[in-house]
Formats: C-alpha cells, sequence, structure tokens
C-alpha cells in the first residue's frame, strides 16, 4: 500500500479494491480509539456526520491519516478506507502523508502578510527545517486572529505578534514541551475597544499546551 | 456610540463560567422568552430587524419565519466556522462568553422548533472548542440544556462538532455536508437550508454573533433594539479591523457609525507617515473601497450603495507602501486554494486569475491581460452554486477598475527588468 494519499499526482493502487469495508475480524482497532469513535458515532441521527472527529482521533493517535489510520476508523464506522480518504484529503488540518510532531501553522494571509507574515513563514521553516520529525511548519489560510498578526498557531496554540527574533524561543518552547511564548498567546490578550470594559479586569491565564 | 451590548465587561474573569454569567444576569433571557410563545419570541426577533452577521444580512426573523412548521425534525446550526480573511470577532465571543451563544440558541430553538441543535466550529479554533465545550457541560448540568428545559417542555440537544480546516464550510450548505461527514461541496439551492438542510430537514442556520444577539433582544426587547443604529441596519455590530491600523482589534460599534471613526478614531489609522491606500470593508471577499470612501457610514445598505459590502463586518487596511499587486495575489491565491473545485467558473477562474497574476508580476503580462482577467471575474459572478468564486471575482474586479494605472505601471517596469532581478512567483 502507497504510503501517501492517491490521487492527483500519484496513481492509484490498481489492485486494491476501493470499496471494501475492512473486516472487524481481522482489523486490529486500539480499544480507545475505537470507544472514541464508537462515542463520535452515537452523538449523530446519521453515525457517518462522525466521520470528521474519529479521523481528527485517528491522527492524534497516528500522527497522520496513515493507511493503517484510515483502515481502522473505516472498520469501525463500516465505511470504505477510500471514502475516508477522500474526506481527508479535503481538509486542510487532516494529514495525509507523514509529518512533524508539532504543527506550526503560520498565517500568510492578507492581514499577516501586510505586518510580515511571509518573512516569519520563511524563518520559521528554515529554524525547524532540521528537524522534520518534530516540526511540521506549514503557511495556513487566515487563522482568525488578524489582530495579533503576525501570528501562528503552535499545536493549537494562537501566539502573536511575532517577529522573526522570536523564532528561536518558540522552537525552543516547543521541545521542551512548555507553554509556548506566554506572553504573548491569545488566551490572555483583552478585547480592543477601550470601552468594552466598564472597569479594569486582571490578565487572563495563558492556555496549556495540548498533549502531543 | 459606547453601546455595549455583546461586549460589556467581556474581559471579566470567570465570564466563561456559568457562575459569573448567571450573577450578570445570564439566562434569564432564555426564563422570560420559555414563558413566551415561539410565535411571541419570534415577533421580538422580528420587531428588532437584526440582520444576520455571518455575511449575507438576510433578517434573522424572517429566516426564522421560512422554517415549516409542525412536527417535522427541525435543526439549528449555529455556523462557528469564521474563516473569512479579516474575520476574528466570532472568537472573541466563544472564547469569553460562550453561555450567551448558549442562551442564543435555546431560545432561537425555541422560536424556530428545533429540538436538535449543532454547533459547527472551525478545527482551528482549539482554545475555544475547549471553553465552549466546557460551558455546554455546565449548561446541560444545571438544566439549561436538555430534555424539558426548565420545566417550560422545551427540549434541545447541542452537540459541539469541530470542522477540519476549509474555507469552504464556513458556506452554509458546504458547512451541513461537511456536518454530515463528507467533503464541503456546496449544494444547488434551491431547496434552501429552510427547507431541506441538514439530514434533509428544514435547518436554521445563524452565525456566533446573531446567536448570541439574540438573548440581547429578548431582554431589552426587539423594539428597543431596533432604535439603535439606522433604518435597515439596526443594533451594534462587532467589526475586527486589521492590517495597517495602529490598534487592531475587536470594536462593538452601533451601526450606522462612519467608517473613518472606525479606521482613524477607534484603531488609529495607519501607521505614522502613511495613508490609507485601500480597505476591504467587510473581509477580502468584499470589493476594496479607498481612501475616498472613508467617509461612508458603516452599514449594509450604505456600503452596497458605495459598491462593496458589511459581510461579516470585517475591516482590513492596507496603507500606501504596500503595492496593489501584492494584495491581489494574496487574495487570489487564498480563493484558488479554498475552492472546493465542483464548479468549473469558480475552479478555473480563481486559479487562472492567480496565474494571470504572477505573469503580471514575473513582467510576462501582455496588455490585453487586464481585460481578459476582469471578463474572468464577471463570468464567475452569479455562475457557482456558491459564492466562493465571486468572492474573489468583486475584490479582484474592483482592485483592476481602481488600481489599473498601478497594475498597468508595474508591467511596465517588471517587463524592462532584467531576467536575474524578476521575482519569482
Amino acid at each position: 500500500m502507497s504510503a501517501s494519499a492517491s490521487g492527483w499526482d500519484r496513481p492509484v493502487d490498481l489492485e486494491k479494491d476501493a470499496a471494501e469495508i475492512p473486516d472487524p475480524d481481522t482489523t486490529e482497532v486500539p480499544v480507545e480509539l475505537r470507544a472514541e469513535i464508537e462515542a463520535y458515532m452515537g452523538r449523530y441521527p446519521d453515525t457517518r456526520s462522525a466521520t470528521l472527529p474519529a479521523l481528527e482521533a485517528a491522527q492524534r493517535l497516528h500522527g497522520w491519516c496513515s493507511p493503517q489510520a484510515l483502515e481502522q476508523v473505516a472498520c469501525v464506522m463500516r465505511v470504505t478506507p477510500a471514502y475516508l480518504e477522500s474526506v481527508a484529503t479535503f481538509y486542510d488540518m487532516l494529514e495525509t502523508t507523514p509529518v512533524g510532531r508539532h504543527a506550526i501553522y503560520v498565517c500568510t494571509n492578507i492581514s499577516c502578510s501586510l505586518r510580515g507574515a511571509d518573512a516569519l513563514f520563511a524563518a520559521v521553516r528554515d529554524a525547524a527545517g532540521a528537524e522534520p520529525e518534530e516540526f511540521n511548519v506549514r503557511s495556513f489560510e487566515c487563522l482568525g486572529a488578524c489582530d495579533l498578526a503576525p501570528m501562528a498557531s503552535v499545536d493549537g496554540v494562537y501566539v502573536g505578534p511575532l517577529s522573526v527574533d522570536d523564532v528561536p524561543r518558540l522552537l525552543e518552547d516547543v521541545r521542551a514541551r512548555r507553554a509556548v511564548l506566554p506572553e504573548k498567546q491569545l488566551a490572555r490578550r483583552r478585547v480592543a475597544d477601550p470601552d468594552a470594559n466598564s472597569r479594569e479586569f486582571p490578565e487572563h491565564p495563558p492556555q496549556e499546551p495540548a498533549e502531543r | 456610540m459606547t453601546e455595549k451590548l455583546l461586549f460589556a465587561d467581556i474581559d471579566e474573569p470567570g465570564l466563561n463560567t456559568l457562575e459569573v454569567y448567571e450573577r450578570r444576569g445570564g439566562y434569564a433571557s432564555l426564563r422570560k422568552a420559555l414563558a413566551m410563545t415561539p410565535e411571541a419570541v419570534l415577533a421580538e426577533l422580528e420587531a428588532s430587524r437584526l440582520r444576520g452577521r455571518g455575511g449575507a444580512g438576510f433578517q434573522t426573523g424572517k429566516k426564522v419565519s421560512f422554517l415549516p412548521k409542525g412536527s417535522i425534525e427541525t435543526y439549528l446550526v449555529c455556523n462557528a466556522d469564521e474563516s473569512e480573511p479579516g474575520a476574528f470577532k466570532d472568537r472573541e465571543l466563544l472564547q469569553k462568553n460562550p453561555h450567551r451563544l448558549i442562551e442564543g440558541i435555546v431560545i432561537a430553538s425555541h422560536a424556530a422548533g428545533a429540538r436538535r441543535s449543532f454547533i459547527y466550529i472551525r478545527g482551528e479554533y482549539v482554545l475555544q472548542a475547549t471553553v465552549l465545550d466546557a460551558a455546554l457541560e455546565e449548561a446541560r448540568q444545571a438544566g439549561f440544556v436538555g430534555e424539558d428545559i426548565l420545566g417550560s417542555g422545551h427540549t434541545l440537544s447541542i452537540v459541539l462538532h469541530r470542522g477540519a480546516g476549509a474555507y469552504i464550510c464556513g458556506e452554509e450548505t458546504a458547512l451541513l455536508d461537511s456536518l454530515e461527514g463528507k467533503r464541503g461541496n456546496p449544494r444547488l439551492k434551491p431547496p434552501f437550508p429552510a427547507n431541506q438542510g441538514l439530514y434533509q430537514g428544514p435547518t436554521l442556520i445563524n452565525n456566533v454573533e446573531t446567536l448570541s444577539t439574540v438573548p440581547v433582544i429578548i431582554d431589552i426587547g426587539g423594539a428597543r433594539y431596533a432604535e439603535l443604529g439606522v433604518e435597515t441596519s439596526t443594533g451594534t455590530k462587532l467589526v475586527s479591523i486589521s492590517g495597517h491600523v495602529q490598534r487592531p482589534g475587536n470594536y462593538e460599534i452601533v451601526l450606522g457609525t462612519p467608517a473613518r471613526e472606525i479606521v482613524y478614531g477607534l484603531a488609529g489609522g495607519p501607521p505614522e507617515g502613511r495613508e490609507v491606500k485601500c480597505w476591504f470593508p467587510g473581509g477580502s471577499s468584499a470589493p476594496v473601497l479607498t481612501a475616498e470612501d472613508l467617509d461612508v457610514s458603516y452599514d449594509f445598505d450604505s456600503l452596497a450603495k458605495a459598491g462593496s459590502m458589511l459581510g461579516s463586518g470585517s475591516i482590513i487596511v492596507v496603507d500606501d507602501s504596500t503595492p496593489i499587486l501584492d494584495v491581489a495575489l494574496k487574495v487570489a491565491k487564498f480563493y484558488q486554494h479554498e475552492s472546493c473545485g465542483k464548479c468549473s467558473p469558480c475552479r478555473e477562474g480563481t486559479n487562472w486569475t492567480l496565474k494571470t497574476l504572477q505573469r503580471i508580476e514575473r513582467g510576462e503580462a501582455t496588455p490585453m491581460d487586464l481585460e481578459i482577467m476582469a471578463s474572468v471575474q464577471t463570468n464567475i459572478i452569479g455562475n457557482c452554486l456558491c459564492v466562493l468564486g465571486d468572492s474573489m471575482a468583486m475584490p479582484i474586479g474592483s482592485i483592476i477598475a481602481k488600481f489599473k494605472e498601478e497594475l498597468e505601471a508595474h508591467m511596465d517596469s517588471a517587463r524592462l527588468r532584467p531576467p536575474g532581478t524578476l521575482v519569482s512567483a
């Protein structure tokens, strides 16, 4: 089986029957993953609605939507791996090739790029380039934090405004598995509107880093 | 001007918890609404003349009234897939005041007769989803969500559904497909979601800000709400302002505030010594306006009259240090990447627009290219299942029309550069 998603640039595996739903007797699914997917399936009137959360769960376990991951999700959901692959290839956050452990999405859309995001992305990519197993650096479309421009999402933690000088410490925080640039986190920011708050409130706490 | 309905004390510590929210009078609107008939709640929404805050600006009350009556299973979906470049207002509400959204969803479901609801939040909003999930659990425990809410006989379940990174899923029918576990491709309309939406059932889809405003309307009354703002754009609006301004961020304004007051007064305008070159009044999908248009009243109809749109209320300011070509390239590249590929005018149009712009950048364009590109834009608009293609065609079309000379000058100078200095695309 090919290691990456087939399609536009890569040939499909003609030997494989895409319409096959994996046999539960021969497909091993980790107990916790199965339980999580089944819980998602129970939430919706139509179990197929669980596709995105199920793929996200499998990706969390396997690091990416690998053929084995798709096989396991397909087995629990009783759909074909081909169907799941068609979904996985559509969404930016689902990885269809092996990637580094920590996702660093640098927003390079218009508001961030007006404030230097392209140079920031190049700096992060260059600095993290030697450790492809540790970092998954991607230039991303608008992440919805133009007030922190230029910004990045580091394993789901929004930080900004970033300068090129912040890059070494950002990567160091990730390597050390500690809170990323705590003073630059979105979680701590107050609203910009000066008339929103009737009095002075203490600062918000930083965001807990996700387990990876 | 200082009316704060959604942002009042938004940074109060613990506002995201039930305890603080209730202490501040939270869920009082829900009790009030549940004591009213669904028709009476709907009448308040109609009296408020609230227009949808997600981008289309359709009257919320009217949208609810389109839902068929009777025993058919009706769904309510909250669109929290805020992905429009420049938009980040819903993020503030989700993260800091999730209970207000939940309260709004329960009230709206009472008016719409929905017993099941879903919140589709973009996958990138990790913190916001965590906060909202915790708030939902608290609301369930307290009996504000679930069976027979507060003894009223009204039942509602709320499921938080996380997306996985796709701009198109903010489009309502693509969102429904995505929620059903498919690729996020828009559907042919009609039938509109009000008749045939999620799982083929009648579905009401509303934006986070719209639903968060519902408890306010029930609290102060629709008529009182309608007194704020201007005739056809009532109430307050959250505005996200970003780009070349000194104080980017979210502001709550009364609709009808002059744009200059927002860009210069609130956000401080461009950095010292710079001038506004152009601005997007409603996210990167809106046709650009120039400094001359800054005195326009910031409301739905005035912006439409000025040739642009209010959209989601996201202002992006570009100052005179930025070549317009850079702006066009960023915009086109985004829509080219995010086109789902279902309709040819959008799939091909976004792709060829980007290629033509890159050709201009490299100095390989011919004078005809601007005209061809302009005609591509007019051929996209109105010819697709959804407005993603239009969302590129409108700003690019306006950039070609308003900055033609600058683009032509770039074409000339880029052509004259020696090959080694050309910017690679």
